[in-house]
């Protein structure tokens, strides 16, 4: 029981405003309650003897007078153990368990742990009495899945520690006491096998930050050869509704070459959700040959859940990453989607009556995505290994139009830039990532000058596109036109990529740079055509080919024969006049 | 419960008035009487010892001397079989001449459905409209809205789809209808006789604001607890910009900061709590949503709209007095017409292809380009698609309107020139 006790003076919404009497701390969780119910809150500001809190639940039956305990702890996330495969709400909730206690219907004011406290652990211990330690040093492992999941100590822990005790190998739950560390002035802490992380602190215990350059494979064809991601990069997607944003998230986190997954579905529909949730278990990934689930972990805080725990959901997601990362592993935080993130900002901020900037988000929105980016990185551990944590985050702008706040903010920031545009989707090219508009600052998995030439036929044949529609086919002369139909020829057989077929949904980047290569051959080969019809069901002919090509697997018999073919039917219309 | 009687008001804007009270829960009901009537309101604010209410039937004709009574509870609904067949207003009072029900009441605007109990949907929903069975199948447990400009047949749609639509309870929530529509969909249920089945939750444009609010949670709570029953309820809401009307209204009283053209900076998460109520409950029933959504000048990018479209799967876009194939989508068709005939996706991705050709050819006769052979085949096939399939009027089982399309398809084109797998034309391809 908490000794830090105010009262509700006023309630708006899911805003309090309580009077305390005790000191009180900025962003420190509270719980105000009512008939028998907790419900949790956060300090989001402190006027003369005011707080002013948000809470992460429906606020309806409290009243002014009701009591609010202060707990003195910042909002925290439980690190151990037992977290991937998971499904958490935005406070860490664990979903499943919590359908259990309460039946169909999230019943507020139910808090459960994240880490069953039953479970145990088979520790084997990796230091011995007399050690010298830091924050984030193994001092143990556990297995978890397809992990050694690293004991580390305490990330908060300042300066050198000696070990005083360390508990033998055995079967632990969480909350054992692994090793107990004593500073140089005598003070002594115990070690448990989990530890407790505020969210909206980076964990820092590392020895430097890197440059992210080393490709993250997604398997997409557009996104690593054209617009790629490096571990520990960040990137974002923003597209219109229905442009494909999740579609893209969910292939990414089924198939991308990391080794945990975080998918941080923020302000989205459940439905979304379900189907990763669902699914998941039942696919395998081809890295491990495991469930696809095991190296997954959700947070799922969908659009008709409290708007204050929306908020705190990317920031759990990020926490998580971080923990997975301080093992060594590379983690990718999948955010869907941040602009609801920032909704809940413009909230919050509205009910806090705080002057407005553009559109009503807060002054503050720029600073407050910047810092959550920043949380993306590459660094070197202390034993020097290498952990990374890369950040794709969409974004839902107001009528698709990418002019608006949280999109700006969020280009400012990022590494990479994939804008999903309308009228790629209306006409199903998938994935509707814009060839034209969007960058990436990250190096390519083909050769940089390759991308820049295809990246020049993309352009120019677009040019030509353009003029089409003015001028008409008759008025464009049949250079210009076969440049087109090149243009169109890499969007159709590389850009666009079919989700639904299996070979063509992954392609690996071996087999993008052998294609990609053929892509080449065919984009600077001089033809020549009788007319542009002739032309046009040459690009046509040479189109269909490709697609069964991708559609066979990479080297096989198939996929050989397929090439051959084309082969020939280049050597026909080839020009070797020059 | 105490029912202490509050006599002296302190401000009146808008409809919220606000009380000096204490002891008063958030979200409390109280009523209020003046020489215009008593109307019940909702506490939405507590501020110290002033409590801010929102007056159900508007404020106006409320003294300073108004009597303010709290009555202990947060608002409620009745629940049971009797109220099938029944016209209710929106706080809950009935609107035709039947008794008043006060027989198990339960809350409104009810916690969330845990994600974790949530199913993938997996059964169609049939209604025997071609554009919407064969091209845009609405699925169980769909949230999907219909995107329309004033003046389009929307009500009509909805009343068509709601006879036609196998489930077991329909809920129609009217907010700021016409009286004229009200009757239209009371006397269109009457006639075949599905009214026996309905429940309708009406506001209509006279009534006051707030009652508009009130529509769309009382008919969820409804349908929630008949979904819980093992029913399939289809819940019907039309207009959803005038439920966002009324909360820019609200919010605007409340001197709110605006975030978008005056709306409230959560009308996102505003939009969402109703729309997720969607849901098929395992073992259980289930609640498909269906909510007309008029684009103010035809603008997509109107925040209601805008942010509809981000929270439905998918929506149908109604032009022209038919449901456009282009525009439309429905995000879960996948789930179910891989399970509805073998032929099914196959009809639904030629017939949009040549419908997109013919629209293209449309473009070219227009601009004087000569029409070529197949130009006139897109052309005759175009006229008998938007006559036969795309006529919202048209009511066929989702099997017959395959055939439809096979028909016209045999009448227009040679099987090569639709590009459909040969072992699909073997098999459908009309003889003779």
């Amino acid at each position: 029981m908490s000794e830090n006790i105010g009262n509700i003076i006023g309630v708006n919404s899911n805003l309090l405003r309580v009077r305390f009497e005790k000191p009180v701390i900025q962003n420190e969780v509270a719980y105000a309650c009512s008939g028998g119910l907790k419900l949790k809150a956060e300090v989001i500001r402190v006027r003369g003897n005011t707080a002013e809190l948000q809470v992460f639940e429906d606020t309806v039956g409290l009243k002014v007078g009701d009591p609010v305990e202060f707990t003195g702890d910042l909002l925290a996330v439980e690190l151990g153990p037992g977290l991937l495969s998971q499904v958490f709400d935005g406070l860490q909730n664990p979903l499943p368990a919590l359908a259990e206690e309460c039946g169909f219907f999230l019943q507020r004011g139910t808090y459960l742990h994240a880490l069953p406290r039953d479970a145990k652990w088979a520790y084997t211990p990796k230091v011995k009495i007399g050690d010298t330690v830091a924050a984030g040093d193994t001092l143990g492992t556990v297995p978890e899945g397809i992990f050694e999941h690293r004991i580390m100590v305490p990330f908060g822990l300042r300066g050198k520690w000696t070990v005083e005790a360390a508990t033998p190998a055995g079967e632990y739950t969480v909350e054992k006491v692994v090793a107990v560390l004593k500073d140089d002035k005598g003070y002594t802490v115990d070690a448990k096998m989990m530890q407790i992380w505020p969210v909206k602190m980076p964990i820092k215990c590392y020895t430097e930050r890197l440059r992210p350059t080393e490709s993250m494979a997604t398997k997409l064809r557009t996104i690593d050869t054209f617009f790629p991601v490096a571990k520990g990069g960040t990137y974002c997607i923003p597209g219109p509704f229905g442009a494909g944003k999740t579609v893209l998230q969910q292939i990414t986190s089924r198939n991308a070459e990391v080794d945990v997954v975080i998918v941080a579905a923020c302000g989205e529909r459940a439905g979304e959700v379900v189907e990763t949730l669902r699914e998941f278990p039942e696919l395998t990934d081809p890295r491990t040959g495991k469930s696809l689930m095991e190296r997954t972990l959700i947070i799922c805080n969908t659009s008709s859940m409290p708007v204050a725990a929306r908020e705190a959901s990317v920031y759990t997601g990020v926490t998580l990453a971080e923990y997975y990362r301080q093992m060594g592993l590379d983690v990718l935080l999948l955010a869907d989607s941040t602009s609801r993130w920032a909704q809940a900002l413009r909230e919050m901020s509205g009910r806090l009556e705080e002057i407005p900037g553009e559109e009503a988000f807060p002054a503050y929105l720029e600073s407050v995505i910047a810092s959550f980016y920043e949380r993306g990185g590459v660094v070197r551990l202390n034993d020097g290994t290498l952990g990374s944590v890369t950040i794709g985050g969409t974004v839902s702008p107001a009528g698709g139009n990418f002019e608006e706040p949280v999109t700006q903010a969020t280009l400012k920031v990022v590494g990479a830039f994939h804008g999903l545009s309308r009228s790629r989707s209306d006409a199903r090219r998938y994935p509707a990532i814009d060839p034209l508009d969007s960058w990436s600052k990250y190096p390519s998995v083909v050769d940089e000058a390759d991308v820049a030439i295809a990246r020049k036929v993309l352009r120019g044949g677009n040019e030509v596109n353009q003029m089409m529609k003015v001028v008409g086919e008759e008025g464009t002369s049949i250079e210009d036109f076969v440049f087109y139909l090149k243009s169109e020829y890499i969007d159709a057989t590389y850009l666009q990529q079919n989700a639904f077929n299996e070979t063509d949904a992954a392609n690996s980047v071996d087999r993008q740079k052998y294609v990609f290569s053929k892509l080449l051959k065919i984009m600077q080969t001089k033809m020549t055509f009788a007319d542009k019809n002739q032309a046009r069901s040459f690009f046509q002919r040479l189109t269909q080919t490709c697609k069964d090509w991708n559609s066979s697997e990479f080297g096989s018999d198939e996929f050989k024969k397929i090439e051959e073919q084309m082969d020939k039917m280049l050597a026909e219309v080839s020009d070797y006049a020059e | 419960m105490q029912n202490k009687i509050y006599h002296r008001i302190e401000q009146i804007a808008g409809n919220v008035i606000v009380v000096k009270a204490d002891d008063v829960i958030n979200g409390e009901l109280a009523q209020v009487d003046s020489a215009q009537g008593t109307s019940l309101a909702q506490v939405i604010r507590l501020e110290g010892e002033n409590v801010f209410l929102q007056v159900f039937a508007g404020s106006r004709g409320i003294g300073t001397d108004a009597k303010v009574r709290f009555l202990g509870r947060t608002m409620q609904v009745p629940f049971s079989d009797n109220l099938l067949g029944r016209v209710f207003t929106g706080s809950g009072t009935p609107r035709d001449k039947g008794p008043v029900i006060e027989e198990n009441m339960i809350p409104i605007g009810g916690p969330s459905v845990n994600p974790a109990k949530r199913i993938i949907p997996r059964n169609m929903v049939r209604t025997g409209i071609p554009m919407i069975d064969v091209f845009n199948t609405l699925v169980e447990s769909q949230k999907l809205p219909i995107f329309s400009v004033a003046g389009e047949p929307y009500n009509d749609l909805l009343a068509q789809i709601a006879l036609q639509a196998e489930v077991d309870v329909i809920i129609l929530g009217g907010m700021g209808l016409k009286h004229d529509d009200y009757l239209f969909f009371r006397d269109k249920l009457d006639e075949s006789g599905a009214l026996s089945r309905t429940v309708m939750f009406v506001h209509t444009a006279s009534d006051p604001t707030v009652e508009c609010l009130l529509v769309p949670d009382i008919a969820l709570a409804v349908a929630e607890k008949f979904a819980l029953e093992d029913k399939r309820v289809l819940v019907l809401l039309t207009d959803m910009t005038n439920f966002a009307d009324s909360m820019k209204e609200v919010a605007i009283t409340m001197e709110q900061i605006p975030s978008n053209r005056g709306y409230p900076g959560d009308l996102y998460s505003q939009l969402a709590a109703r729309y997720e109520k969607a849901v098929d409950f395992e073992g259980s029933g289930s609640i498909t949503i269906l909510a007309v959504t008029t684009m103010p000048g035809d603008d997509v990018t109107h925040p209601v709209p805008d942010n509809t479209g981000y929270i439905t799967e998918g929506q149908f876009y109604l032009k022209n007095r038919r449901i456009e194939p282009f525009g439309s989508l429905s995000r879960l068709k996948q789930q179910v017409n891989n399970r509805t005939r073998e032929d099914h996706r196959t009809i639904m991705d030629t017939m949009i292809q040549l419908y997109a050709n013919y629209k293209e050819t449309l473009e070219k006769q227009s601009m004087g380009f000569r029409m070529s052979d197949w130009d006139s085949k897109l052309l005759k096939y175009g006229e008998r698609f938007e006559a036969e399939m795309m006529n919202i009027s048209v009511n066929v089982p989702l099997e017959q309107a395959l055939d439809n399309g096979w028909r016209i398809m045999a009448d227009c084109f040679e099987p090569s020139e639709t590009g459909i797998a040969s072992k699909f034309t073997e098999k459908f391809w009309p003889k003779g």
